[in-house]
């Protein structure tokens, strides 16, 4: 018996003291960002005499419940995020004793609708998509009325489109690139019916239900977080569309293409001069209360706002972010400098 | 009497006229269920074919990688401009130019800046830091000049191999005309050479496919096997000896009987969230460890070696077990002398079955952080690290067309561990093998 107490009681002290100092920078967060984040990472790992970083890659709302856990070495010092933070997880940062936080925006992030480069020319508005998706919408004989989705072929929703029916391969619920999708398309798409409009105010919740639920009666397909995936599926099945971020199209021009949306195509250049109407910011997040404990912090902003990252020749760039407008890049450069306190 | 007789003749003959009536039936019955077994078996083989067709096929071209040959000169004003030869200085010395200045004058021609550019980006960035570390071991070449092998970048490469097709048109794909037209001149010139991926296999991860191995991973995964076997052989072979030859058998051992076979069946997922919140949020261990990663695996692997060993503990016959007591061994020599050696081919297999299905597992890892990209090689049990199937499913999930090669060689990677480990498994069972 004093044996198995002695065991455990050694048991106890070598684990205890595992919670030692840090010297390496811990990053977590969004998938979308995980790709350039992850280059900046190895940029700032070879050029410097730090550690390199480590990033997790879980999503931004999982980042951003690691992150504001806690201070200490136990708890990650950076968050990347393809959101902004919400106000309900300032509050949950605050509760836990982490109030000096920095947001810094690195770009933005295309999300595309494509097709099989064997597949029909799509030419959509942010309506047609809503009305090829949403789970109810306006009936189409007339009327203030919703009636689950009957469209069948992208020509039912709108007679100049191709005959072909509505297959949409896209992002889970889970998925940050869904919300964005969700928000400036959807959203944007059943405001056009006013009836939908009013309703916001009126009743919020059967609003959200009517413009946010997307279809599910096979017609639009989630795929999983695996965008190469849904590119591959796209090749398979010319008649299909994909929903997924602008690096993707851009790494695999040779397979498929973009619809044009609203009248622009995602290009880059329409994406950064934000004519393409489906885009969002990208940021990450910085633990102020870390920033001088846990080495390299600063080094690493300074990495990532550097011209040679973000700016529009940078190596982010090319690898698919859209670079930030000259007015903004200067701020986001001053403040990669100051780390200034910027989340209340 | 008589009549006894004939019916029983009779009744002989209707027996054998009933078996001659359904004999065709039988023997097409048995004809149909071989031939269920065979179509089974032929058609497990052929998907087996076609994944190991598919995966070498979309693979093997990761273990070759495009090089360029470039003049290099190591100018004393680039790397030292000093004349110090202070490795710090040297360290932060813009070693970019070399190589840029090096294809430069390969086609000097080109003398836009944006032209330039274009050009430079035909050589992975990876060059940069390949003769930063030359220099470094060899400062001796400073002031020298010589003819250095690079990586070629990802379209590059993508584009010697076949993968970007340059019959389409210049805008559906990423190398434009100008590019192919450098590049052929390269070839020709006998400066571009596909060569063996030594990188595949030394360096650890990274964002840029041409540079991107998987050897972190292979030390990771190590790393973490060797902590999983470490306690959970010990572990499972104790409560098994126990259980099998020491416990009484009462309510308490049949209720963690049922509960050590329960274990054997629950989802992996769930044993990381139990990692998470006993051995990083109680014991505060460091997030992304293999220590973590190595006692999560254990708690997954344990029931599967108990349950192994159990079995094979069970199979030693009473026989031996008897005649040790007979001749006055104790108990625990028994147990040690006789029944372990004579169980242990069983338990090893058991062991080596547990540890293959621990060396493919993700799940338990998402939660304790070991689902990362990790660029360092991992140099201790409490250094971040990640594992061979985690690096499978982060290449699978880039977007650059290198990396679906990559993800099909690291799968080879594993999958050859895993046969080696049940090769071994095999192995051990045929030569230790003991049959009564």
């Amino acid at each position: 018996m004093k044996r198995t107490l002695a065991v455990a009681a050694l048991a106890t002290i070598a684990f205890a003291g595992a919670a030692e100092a840090r010297d390496q920078i811990r990053i977590v967060g969004s998938s979308t960002v995980f790709p350039f984040a992850s280059k900046v990472v190895e940029q700032f790992g070879k050029t410097t005499s730090f550690k390199t970083p480590v990033i997790e890659s879980t999503g931004s709302g999982g980042g951003l419940k690691l992150f504001c856990a806690g201070v200490g070495v136990d708890h990650p010092d950076i968050t990347n995020s393809s959101r902004a933070i919400k106000s309900s997880e300032v509050e949950t940062c605050a509760k836990n004793g982490v109030n000096k936080i920095t947001e810094i925006t690195i770009g933005y992030d295309g999300i595309v609708v494509a097709d099989s480069k064997k597949g029909p020319e799509f030419a959509v508005s942010r309506k047609d998509l809503y009305l090829a998706l949403a789970k109810s919408v306006p009936d189409p004989k007339g009327g203030d009325k919703l009636i689950p989705n009957p469209y069948k072929t992208w020509k039912d929703v709108n007679a100049s489109l191709p005959a072909n029916d509505i297959e949409v391969l896209g992002p889970p619920p889970t998925s940050g690139t869904r919300d964005a999708f969700v928000e400036l398309v959807m959203d944007v798409g059943c405001e056009q019916f006013a009836f939908i409009k009013a309703m916001a105010k009126a009743d919020p919740k059967a609003y959200k239900a009517a413009c946010q639920a997307i279809r599910e009666d096979g017609a639009y397909i989630e795929a999983g977080e695996n965008d190469t995936l849904i590119v591959n599926k796209l090749v398979e099945n010319p008649k299909a569309l994909g929903i997924f971020g602008y690096s993707f199209l851009d790494q695999n021009a040779d397979k498929i293409k973009g619809a044009t949306i609203d009248g622009v195509k995602p290009t880059f250049e329409n994406i950064a001069s934000s004519k393409y109407p489906v885009s969002r910011p990208l940021f990450f997040y910085v633990k102020g209360e870390h920033v001088g404990v846990i080495p390299g912090i600063k080094e690493y902003v300074a990495e990532f706002t550097s011209e040679a990252a973000i700016g529009e020749d940078g190596y982010l760039p090319q690898i698919g972010l859209i670079p930030l407008p000259a007015d903004k890049a200067k701020v986001v450069k001053e403040a990669g400098k100051t780390l200034p306190h910027n989340v209340k | 009497m008589s009549e006894m007789t004939a019916s029983a003749v009779t009744g002989g003959q209707r027996t054998r006229e009933l078996v001659a009536a359904g004999i065709g039936r039988r023997y097409r019955a048995e004809k149909r269920f071989r031939a269920f077994g065979l179509i089974a078996i032929v058609s497990a083989l052929a998907f087996m074919a076609l994944l190991f067709a598919n995966i070498i096929g979309k693979g093997y071209g990761a273990f070759v990688q495009t090089e360029i040959r470039l003049p290099i000169s190591y100018e004393v004003a680039v790397v030292d401009p000093d004349g110090t030869r202070d490795p710090e200085a040297m360290l932060r010395a813009n070693y970019g130019k070399l190589y840029r200045d090096g294809i430069q004058s390969l086609f000097p021609e080109v003398d836009s800046r944006q032209e330039r550019r274009v050009l430079n980006s035909l050589i992975s960035s990876g060059a940069t830091f390949e003769i930063r570390d030359a220099v470094m071991a060899n400062p001796s070449l400073i002031g020298k000049s010589g003819e250095v092998w690079v990586p070629a970048s990802d379209d590059v490469d993508m584009l010697v191999k076949g993968k970007i097709d340059r019959h389409l048109p210049e805008t559906a794909r990423r190398v434009t005309d100008r590019e192919i037209a450098w590049i052929d001149a390269l070839e020709a010139q006998g400066r571009l050479e596909t060569r063996f991926n030594w990188r595949f296999f030394t360096q650890g991860d990274s964002r840029e496919p041409e540079l991107a191995g998987i050897w972190g991973a292979v030390v990771g995964s190590f790393l973490t096997m060797a902590v999983t076997l470490a306690l959970s052989f010990p572990l499972g072979v104790a409560t098994a000896v126990y259980l099998e030859e020491f416990a009484p058998k009462n309510r308490w051992t049949d209720i963690i009987e049922v509960n050590i076979n329960n274990l054997a069946a629950i989802p992996s997922i769930v044993f990381g969230l139990l990692g998470l919140a006993v051995f990083l949020q109680f014991f505060g261990l460091p997030r992304s460890a293999p220590l973590v990663g190595g006692l999560v695996l254990t708690l997954m692997t344990l029931p599967t070696i108990i349950i192994a060993a159990r079995v094979s503990l069970k199979s030693v016959p009473p026989s031996i077990r008897e005649a040790a007591l007979g001749l006055g061994a104790s108990k625990m020599q028994m147990v040690t002398n006789d029944v372990l050696p004579l169980a242990m081919p069983g338990i090893l297999t058991g062991t080596i079955i547990g540890m293959g299905r621990a060396l493919g597992e993700t799940a338990p890892l998402l939660m304790i952080g070991m689902v990362a990209f990790i660029v360092d090689i991992p140099g201790g049990f409490r250094e971040p690290a990640t594992v061979l199937p985690v690096q499978i499913y982060i290449w699978a999930d880039s977007a650059e067309r290198a990396f679906v090669e990559r993800t099909s060689a690291a799968i080879m990677v594993l999958l050859f561990f895993l046969i080696a480990m049940n090769a071994t498994a095999v192995f051990l069972r045929s030569k230790f093998e003991r049959r009564w």
